[in-house]
């Protein structure tokens, strides 16, 4: 078990390196950074010399190869555009991205995963078609999409619309930034203050949506295979009740693949915050990294790049370990099985 | 459609009106400062520092002046005025004295006098520095006594105070305090340098909070030498990127003034209530430009010689665009069609030059059948796509009315940071045909002169991506940029114009607009470089 985890933490490392070495292969389709850094009367003997400080002009191994020899030491360089160290930068950026990633993925489990559950127990109810017409329009449109809807009635419209009708039909709630926010040592957090929390609504429902309506398609899709087997007949014969039978032997059954799927979705949470960040200007690491693009911030796209891909293998682990947790049968092989056979 | 979009420009009239209406209103000392109010606002991106040597550019520089303070100052009409000096005069040729103003004091309450002055001229040639041209003006600042300060300039400079605005002043005891003597430095040893995060200046606003793109919180300086006509109380900016959310956030009522909008959501703002748009005429030239130094072109079917070398196919492509269409149909009638590179407010404009050549298809063909391409030829346009008000979509009218002349163009339009590598010195000027826009920094001629007309020889004309040159400008620049007769200097400045539309060195097209939304109740004032500042501010 250990030796799973630690190779599975030393792949880690390769997987970085190896995102780190094609993220600095491409940067140098990119553009040129130096315009960004500097004013139009900047001469050339300046922009050049300013290109040379920073080693611009080396081959991309070059400054792979730098930017390890100091990552190794903890430094990631000098962002070009914040002039701040990199690592500071992250620190101050990962609350707002993992918040924002876990209250979405909560939304999408905990709502997404119960109206799986009733869709393919009432496969035929009319709440359950209304769900599935529903989430067809969670899987189809993309997510900015959705987020600008979700502006367009929540910060525009929703004045006149109450103004017509006389009641508060739809609340006024923010549509950009994270509101206030409080400290909790290095930690910022959203969770304590109104402004914070009502702050995440729009953006996590944005990003919960399409997750919500995959994990409510899956678990309905699981839940209907597993009632047709004879185990759930056979329950239902031994005279439980429909809880029992749903839940407690249903469902349960169907976790495998959910966990799978949602382990994996939230690591795509996480990196694919950006676009609802961006659209909601919400402080997290997605925007910084939209905004290092744009302005081609090299430091901080290739830090960026590189802790996403240990992101990605940390979560892939923790799902690995969760089925020892869900699934008998697989610690039965290692361990009892064996032995029978 | 038509009939909408000449409504259009008449709301857009209208709005320009009332923003010079609301310009004058807010000039009027005391005007509705019975109130004090606090006042939110959101731009496109953050300020990149707070060290007002560390960028020079436009939005970073007009953010940090609500708190730092140059020598001279511009008032919203751009107009000069004192500001940290009270006076200045041209004791020698090569010599600037200015009497600083007494009394002043920074945020800290340190007290401002000739010794700042010296301590930030020596800042700004530090290596982060990227106000080193302001520093190569200067060869040497000499205190005189307290009060003044002598700039002495290596040759006669009749325009250096109008270059001074933005150079801000530091308080030298609150530099050494922090260890912030040297300009932030991109790559150094100064990481996490005070002043990159932390401002202490003497202008009418102070920071009382900064986080870096989500927030920044100023305060009014309530010993401020000048006199407040703003009556706000707090003001906290907000960087929203997205161009849909910031004007949800404006429309919504979350900030009381946003910017840029783009031009085709005038229509919304106009249409939403309590708000508007508040357009006017920026003094950003746009204009295309021909490579005419090569001699074959790099991206052109035409091989062995180069079309634009010939006068009259640069004239065939003048007369072939239709100035008034793109007016009408991309900028909404907002923009000025300019026969200068230079705009109205800047020095040393002359409206009698700025008439532009008529725009004559019929014309154009026979210039090019003259010139010897009468089925036209193919060439490939470079074009940023996030840079200038509209720019991909000036750039694909151009290219259609190109089409009618027979000329083929391959339009290539990308993010700015790639635009600009491909484009500029460093990567040799790697372009056929490409639309480019110039601000002075100086207000004055000379820079546009000098950066996009003279030959590229010595440093000059470093924007003079085609490499348009004729020996004539190049010497005008040069007796430009010494002459201290101003009547002298206006002959010099016209001579050097005229030449350059003559030989249609490049192609000016117009002044882009000025884009931003303001919520009723609310007065500002637009600066002609889009710099926006909070001391014109008041709010109902």
């Amino acid at each position: 078990m250990i030796a799973f985890v630690v190779r599975r933490l030393l792949q880690s490392i390769l997987v970085m390196l190896a995102v780190g070495f094609i993220a600095f292969s491409l940067f140098n389709y990119v553009g040129d950074p130096i315009n960004n850094m500097v004013g139009q009367d900047t001469t050339l003997e300046q922009r050049q010399e300013l290109r040379e400080r920073l080693g611009l002009d080396d081959p991309f191994v070059v400054q792979y190869g730098r930017f390890l020899v100091n990552a190794v030491q903890g430094d990631f360089g000098l962002s070009y555009r914040h002039r701040r160290p990199v690592a500071e930068l992250i620190a101050e950026r990962v609350p707002a991205t993992l918040e924002l990633s876990l209250v979405a993925a909560f939304l999408a489990l905990f709502i997404g995963v119960p109206m799986g559950v009733y869709t393919g127990l009432h496969r035929r109810g009319v709440i359950s078609q209304l769900f599935l017409t529903v989430s067809l329009v969670g899987i189809s449109l993309p997510t900015f999409l959705i987020g600008i809807l979700l502006i367009l009635v929540f910060g525009v419209m929703s004045q006149d619309i109450n103004a017509a009708l006389g009641f508060t039909l739809v609340p006024q709630l923010p549509t950009f930034g994270r509101g206030e926010t409080v400290q909790l040592g290095w930690w910022s957090t959203g969770f304590l203050t109104k402004s914070g929390l009502l702050a995440l609504i729009l953006p996590s429902v944005t990003l919960a949506l399409f997750q919500m309506t995959l994990i409510m398609r899956l678990v309905r899709s699981e839940m209907l295979e597993v009632l047709r087997t004879d185990y759930i007949k056979f329950a239902r014969a031994r005279g439980l009740t429909n809880r029992a039978v749903n839940f407690g032997h249903a469902l349960k059954n169907t976790l495998v693949p959910v966990i799978t799927i949602t382990g994996l979705q939230l690591g795509s949470i996480i990196a694919f915050a950006l676009i609802t960040e961006r659209v909601f200007q919400w402080p997290g690491m997605g925007l910084l990294f939209l905004q290092a693009i744009t302005e081609v911030d090299i430091p901080v796209m290739a830090s960026y790049l590189m802790l996403m891909g240990f992101f990605f293998v940390l979560i892939n682990l923790i799902v690995d370990l969760l089925y020892y947790v869900v699934d008998p049968r697989l610690r039965a092989d290692k361990a009892v099985a064996a032995g029978h056979q | 459609m038509f009939l909408q979009e000449g409504w259009t420009m008449k709301r857009g009239l209208v709005a320009a009106a009332m923003a010079v209406g609301l310009l004058s209103a807010g000039a009027l000392p005391g005007a509705d400062k019975a109130e004090a109010k606090p006042f939110k606002w959101a731009f496109q991106g953050d300020v990149q520092t707070l060290d007002p040597h560390g960028l020079f550019e436009t939005f970073t520089l007009g953010f940090q002046l609500n708190f730092y303070e140059g020598l001279v100052s511009r008032a919203a009409d751009l107009e000069l005025e004192p500001g940290l000096a009270v006076s200045w005069e041209n004791v020698e040729p090569t010599v600037w004295r200015f009497k600083l103003r007494q009394g002043v004091t920074f945020h800290n309450g340190n007290s401002f006098n000739a010794d700042d002055v010296i301590f930030s001229v020596d800042r700004i040639n530090t290596e982060g520095s990227d106000m080193k041209v302001i520093a190569g003006l200067i060869k040497e600042a000499v205190k005189v006594d307290d009060y003044t300060v002598d700039l002495v300039t290596d040759q006669p400079n009749p325009i250096l105070p109008l270059q001074l605005e933005i150079f801000m002043i530091m308080d030298k005891e609150w530099s050494e305090e922090h260890s912030t003597t040297q300009a932030t430095n991109v790559k150094g040893d100064d990481q996490g340098n005070y002043a990159n995060l932390n401002a202490n200046g003497t202008g009418p606003f102070m920071v009382v909070e900064r986080q870096p793109d989500v927030r920044t919180v100023l305060k009014p300086n309530p010993n401020w030498w000048g006199e407040a006509k703003s009556n706000i109380t707090e003001a906290t900016f907000t960087p929203i990127g997205q161009d849909a959310t910031r004007v949800a956030a404006l429309i919504s009522g979350d900030v009381d003034m946003a910017y840029p909008v783009p031009v085709q959501d005038w229509k919304r703002l106009e249409d939403a209530s309590g708000v508007s748009p508040l357009t006017g005429a920026e003094a950003r030239t746009i204009f295309l430009g021909f490579d005419q130094d090569r001699d074959e072109l790099l991206y052109s079917n035409i091989k062995g010689k180069n079309p634009f070398k010939d006068q009259r196919v640069r004239e065939a492509f003048y007369q072939a665009i239709d100035m008034e269409a793109i007016k009408a149909k991309i900028m909404r009638g907002a923009s000025t069609p300019s026969n200068l590179m230079i705009a109205p407010q800047v020095n040393g404009f002359n409206a009698a030059l700025n008439d532009r050549l008529p725009y004559d298809v019929e014309k154009a063909k026979a210039l090019l059948t003259e010139a010897g391409y009468p089925d036209g030829f193919e060439v490939t346009m470079d074009c940023p796509n996030d840079r200038y008000v509209n720019d991909e979509r000036i750039c694909q009218a151009v290219a259609s009315m190109l089409a009618r002349i027979g000329v083929k163009v391959d339009l290539l339009a990308q993010t700015k940071s790639k635009y600009f590598a491909k484009v500029l010195a460093q990567n040799g000027y790697d372009t056929s045909f490409f639309l480019l826009g110039w601000t002075p920094s100086t207000f004055d001629a000379h820079n546009v002169i000098y950066s996009l007309m003279t030959c590229r020889v010595d440093g000059k004309g470093a924007f003079n991506l085609g490499g348009y040159c004729n020996e004539r400008v190049t010497e005008l620049s040069d007796l430009i940029q010494v002459e201290t007769d101003q009547e002298k200097r206006q002959a010099l400045i016209d001579e050097a114009n005229k030449i350059h539309s003559d030989e249609i060195g490049h192609i000016p097209l117009h002044q882009q607009p000025l884009s931003w939304g303001v919520s009723d109740g609310v007065t500002v004032a637009q600066r002609a470089d889009n710099q926006f500042h909070l001391r014109h501010v008041t709010v109902k």
